[in-house]
């Protein structure tokens, strides 16, 4: 018997421009995560990342490929303690043209393997790309701060953060 | 969750309830390279498919995934790649294969605990006047090295699709691999 899922968590329009927002005490009844990012402006050219369980460690690493609609290319991050990336790594986030991402954490309540995320950001005008990502922790996913990879940018008023579970029968 | 939208904006529309629904999930054995998805009813407009892979194997560097649609093992399938290993972006192709053929399926010789991650979108696969669309974002990063991809495949046969077998490419599948079917109603 198929089972209804997809099911919104949260959602956070940010009132004022600000480094991050964390959603906290996501239940572990999901099998994967996703978040939905709209409206994404940013005071500078930042990546979008985010950190879970306030792990600030550098336990973190990804590969991207982006394209910028002359050329596509490929960079990575290794032992990097900024989080996954969410997107914009190659360009950055625009100041002024709105992107969108589309990610999701795979198996994020599953306490014997690694956390893997795969993204897609879109930035009309600069850049699409697409990235996975690794947390090298087995612990449950149960809080997720999304910010501006540089620490002094800030994420802009009215970007808006939703987070959805879908379960697996 | 548009037909919820739409029952908010115009009183007329009846709010459906979720279009998206989990319809199977299938986990690794650590002694067998195939999971297969049979019976899948033609009652979605589309399937999503979401997975974490490993496999027991010792082959270096990723092992592939070979994906075949309602047991056909002809040569019918298509697989166009976009991939990114970090330092430069790639594009392959496979035509006429047996197969679609994703890779980001790291083997006992990767760190343990990493596992390659997938979502699969199969679009109007009950449609019997079409060939049919696959399309996937995957990857797998090995903190230094890995690779992301976007990936089209095409089963070029009209028939339902009723049953998706996925077998790794090299060893059996990890017990904690696993595969997540769900139906989008259309």
């Amino acid at each position: 018997m198929p089972t209804a899922t997809y099911e919104k968590i949260q959602t956070y329009t940010l009132p004022s421009n600000t480094n991050s927002h964390t959603f906290t005490s996501i239940p572990s009844t999901y099998t994967d995560l996703v978040i939905i990012t709209s409206n994404l402006t940013c005071t500078g050219a930042y990546t979008l990342t985010a950190q879970l369980n306030s792990d600030t460690g550098s336990n973190y690493s990804w590969t991207v490929l982006s394209g910028n609609g002359s050329a596509a290319s490929s960079l990575r991050a290794a032992n990097d303690a900024r989080g996954l990336c969410f997107g914009a790594y190659v360009n950055g986030m625009s100041t002024t043209v709105p992107s969108v991402a589309v990610s999701t954490i795979l198996n994020y309540s599953n306490t014997t393997t690694y956390k893997t995320s795969l993204s897609r950001l879109s930035t009309a005008s600069v850049e699409v790309d697409a990235n996975v990502s690794l947390w090298r922790s087995t612990a449950a996913v149960n809080s997720v701060t999304l910010r501006s990879s540089n620490p002094v940018g800030s994420l802009k008023t009215g970007t808006i953060f939703t987070i959805y579970g879908i379960k697996a029968a | 969750m548009l037909n919820n939208i739409a029952a908010l904006l115009d009183a007329g529309v009846a709010a459906s309830t979720n279009s998206y629904e989990s319809i199977a999930t299938a986990n690794g054995t650590g002694i067998s390279g195939v999971i297969t998805f049979s019976s899948i009813p033609s009652t979605y407009k589309h399937l999503q498919l979401r997975a974490i892979v490993r496999n027991t194997s010792v082959g270096t560097g990723e092992q592939s995934i070979l994906v075949i649609a309602n047991g056909d093992t002809g040569a019918n399938y298509a697989t166009h790649r976009l991939t990114g290993n970090g330092s430069a972006a790639g594009a392959q192709s496979y035509t006429s294969g047996t197969d679609i053929v994703p890779y980001f399926n790291p083997s006992s010789l990767n760190t343990a605990g990493i596992y390659g991650a997938y979502v699969w979108d199969i679009l109007d696969y009950a449609n019997t006047s079409k060939n049919k669309t696959f399309r996937l974002l995957g990857g797998v990063d090995f903190n230094g090295s890995g690779t992301v991809g976007l990936i089209s495949g095409a089963w070029f046969n009209t028939a339902a699709i009723n049953s998706l077998r996925f077998t790794s490419g090299g060893g059996s599948w990890t017990t904690d691999t696993q595969f997540a079917l769900y139906g989008i109603k259309g």
